[in-house]
């Protein structure tokens, strides 16, 4: 109603605009000042500059809010990591810390092995990375582009494949790479299986078979991805004489660059904070993730190490340790998130790809 | 004529040999690693199995693991009862929240670049291990306590729970939202794909629409309704779905714990089979009823 009114407003508001032009020769519209031409509209220029004022200020209050509230636990583990024992216990500190100190970094990274973890996360992470969002890609353009028997039926299994949690088939899998064989050759052929328990090669397999960490995630992601662009330049391909897999690398490929980088950044950053897989399969690979989850037990350890005697850690001091190594673990991610939140947040949402 | 159709033939054939090429690595994977392993343990949940030096030996005993999981363990009912109901509320929170979310960063405004990216910050920071850790951080309960203390309770929803009851409404009726309300922190930092779903989706709404909607008098509130809401209530399912499968298999659910516990810690592996089934076959109906229902009212632009 309101809005109508105003609108009516505007209306005579340009009538207005136009008789008062003509009254004043030669005087604009806009060397008036505010309110003589919120008198001319009728008051609707000051009711929309108003509400806009207000829409933004508390948009601007419910942001700062929900930014605040999800930077905190973050802000907190900064503020507890550089304390000593005695300040997580003295009441009058809350955030800054009296005593400053470095040296819970110092031992965290001592527990956690953290050079050589970090290493090797970084690797494990890179490589099964690659390898999910090369084979994702392969299968997603599959999915989008061609037209074959039971496609229908083998898609229904990709969603399969996201809904099933990989808890499910755990224990089976655990006894599957306890005992793997292909077809019982091995077992013929040297009368017993082999253990692939604590090496990395099975999850390098299953990555290979789009069957890792949220693989079809990817799939489902890249599919859509290829689903949306338009089939002309493919099919100006195939006239021109260009094979399948030459239109797909040269042609295609090149244009779904945001996409890719998206899934490959999130590929690698739940690969490094993974625990699932990686204690299953990479239980003897010493990774940042399945250290900060053992970092409590670690300390308990070490300072027994260094009493001679059974002491009982406080709570609050093996929470300081934990909050220090969880930040030690962000921190890469933190700055790879920092260069790359373009590729993170614009590119899938500006893609606008239909899910 | 007879030709050319036999030629279109021959390129459709080349075609879909080339598309069975594509998912190839698929279809192995699936088969070597998702279909074998699910009958095993399908066929392991009717076993009891035991774990031998060099192999493992399976002695079919029925529904016994299945009587286990329902009558015989103390918390597994319990447990499944209690992380299904919390489900259905924290994924309707999640929803509503990420789509309000969105709705706020699709607009223009000073630094919106910067708040994206904060919003988007707990998809890492909310990930495997770390989540887990986060649960049982003693010391941020400390910290809350004291704030809280210091504050003598005073929060917005204690307050209102206070008026609410003074005037006597029913605790129940606001019971769940106000506890969610306290929880927005665990709503907030599991929203970040779906933020990001509904930004993409957003985004493709074409702005001819909005415009048209404007000059016949539709206001902002029924623009939202009228166009918003059905040109991406498509997503509302994806989005459905997504949120109830992550909510599933979050290291921090309660039964999938219990299922790892039985499991490594206890090596009853026809037990965890079990378990696990159980607590699959009652999320895939779930997830399966809910998308029916959801996607009778979607509506799909072209």
């Amino acid at each position: 109603m309101t809005e109508l009114t105003a609108k009516a407003f505007k209306a005579s508001a340009a009538a207005g605009k136009e008789k008062k032009r003509e009254s004043t020769a030669g005087g604009d519209y806009n060397s008036l000042s505010f309110f003589e031409r919120n008198r001319l509209s009728g008051g609707y220029l000051l009711r929309k500059r108003v509400t806009e004022k207000g829409v933004s200020i508390i948009r601007a209050v419910m942001l700062f809010g929900m930014c605040f509230m999800i930077l905190q636990p973050i802000l907190n583990k900064i503020s507890v990591s550089f304390m000593t024992e005695s300040d997580l216990y003295n009441p009058i500190v809350i955030s800054i810390p009296e005593h400053f100190t470095t040296e819970n970094y110092r031992l965290a990274a001592e527990l956690m092995n953290y050079s050589k973890a970090l290493s090797n996360s970084f690797i494990v992470s890179l490589t099964i990375a690659l390898l999910q969002i090369t084979v994702c890609t392969l299968v997603g353009y599959g999915f989008a582009r061609f037209e074959f028997p039971f496609k229908k039926l083998w898609f229904a299994f990709v969603i399969l494949v996201i809904l099933i949690p990989p808890q499910t088939i755990a224990s089976s899998l655990h006894l599957h790479f306890r005992f793997f064989d292909i077809l019982g050759l091995f077992k013929l052929t040297t009368g017993k299986t082999i253990n692939l328990r604590g090496s990395a090669l099975p999850y390098y397999l299953m990555s290979a078979g789009c069957m890792g960490l949220k693989n079809g995630l990817y799939i489902y992601m890249i599919r859509q991805f290829f689903r949306n662009i338009p089939g002309d330049l493919e099919e100006a391909a195939y006239v021109d004489g260009c094979g399948m897999l030459k239109t797909f690398v040269r042609i295609m490929l090149p244009q779904a660059t945001p996409i890719l980088t998206s899934c490959f950044l999130f590929s690698f950053v739940w690969q490094w904070t993974d625990g699932f897989y990686s204690k299953m399969f990479l239980g003897n690979t010493k990774l940042v993730s399945t250290s900060l989850a053992r970092i409590v037990d670690s300390l308990s350890a070490y300072i027994q190490r260094i009493n001679g005697v059974k002491t009982t850690i406080s709570i609050a001091y093996s929470n300081c340790i934990l909050a220090t190594g969880t930040l030690m673990i962000i921190m890469p991610l933190i700055i790879l998130y920092l260069f790359a939140q373009k590729a993170f947040v614009e590119s899938i949402s500006s893609t606008g790809i239909k899910m | 004529m007879k030709i050319a159709r036999h030629k279109y033939v021959g390129l459709q054939k080349r075609k879909a040999r080339a598309g069975y090429m594509f998912i190839l690595p698929f279809i192995i994977g699936f088969l070597v690693f998702m279909v074998k392993p699910l009958f095993q343990s399908l066929y392991m949940s009717f076993c009891n199995v035991e774990l031998g030096a060099g192999s493992f030996r399976q002695t079919f005993t029925g529904l016994t693991n299945y009587r286990f999981a329902f009558l015989v363990d103390p918390e597994y009912n319990r447990l499944v009862v209690e992380e299904i109901s919390r489900m259905m509320v924290y994924s309707l929170a999640i929803i509503v929240f990420s789509f309000f979310v969105a709705l706020i960063l699709n607009q223009k405004f000073h630094g919106r670049a910067f708040v994206r990216a904060i919003f988007f910050l707990p998809v890492i920071l909310s990930s495997g291990v770390i989540l887990g850790l986060e649960e049982n951080n003693q010391l941020m309960a400390a910290i809350a306590q004291t704030i809280e203390q210091g504050t003598s309770g005073i929060s917005i929803t204690a307050a209102l729970e206070n008026i609410l009851r003074t005037a006597g409404v029913g605790v129940r009726a606001y019971e769940t939202l106000f506890e969610v309300i306290d929880n927005i922190y665990d709503v907030a930092i599991a929203s970040g794909i779906q933020i990001i779903i509904f930004l993409s989706g957003l985004q493709s709404v074409s702005s001819n629409m909005y415009e048209a909607a404007d000059i016949e008098g539709c206001t902002k509130w029924e623009s939202l309704w009228k166009i918003t809401f059905p040109m991406v209530s498509s997503l509302f399912l994806v989005n459905w779905i997504y949120t109830v499968v992550d909510f599933c298999m979050r290291s921090d659910n309660g039964v999938i714990k219990k299922i790892q516990t039985v499991m490594i810690d206890q090596q009853q592996y026809g037990n965890a089979s079990a378990m696990s089934w159980i607590y699959f076959v009652i999320v895939l109906a779930f997830v399966g009823v809910t998308s029916m229902l959801i996607s009778k009212r979607v509506y799909y632009y072209d």
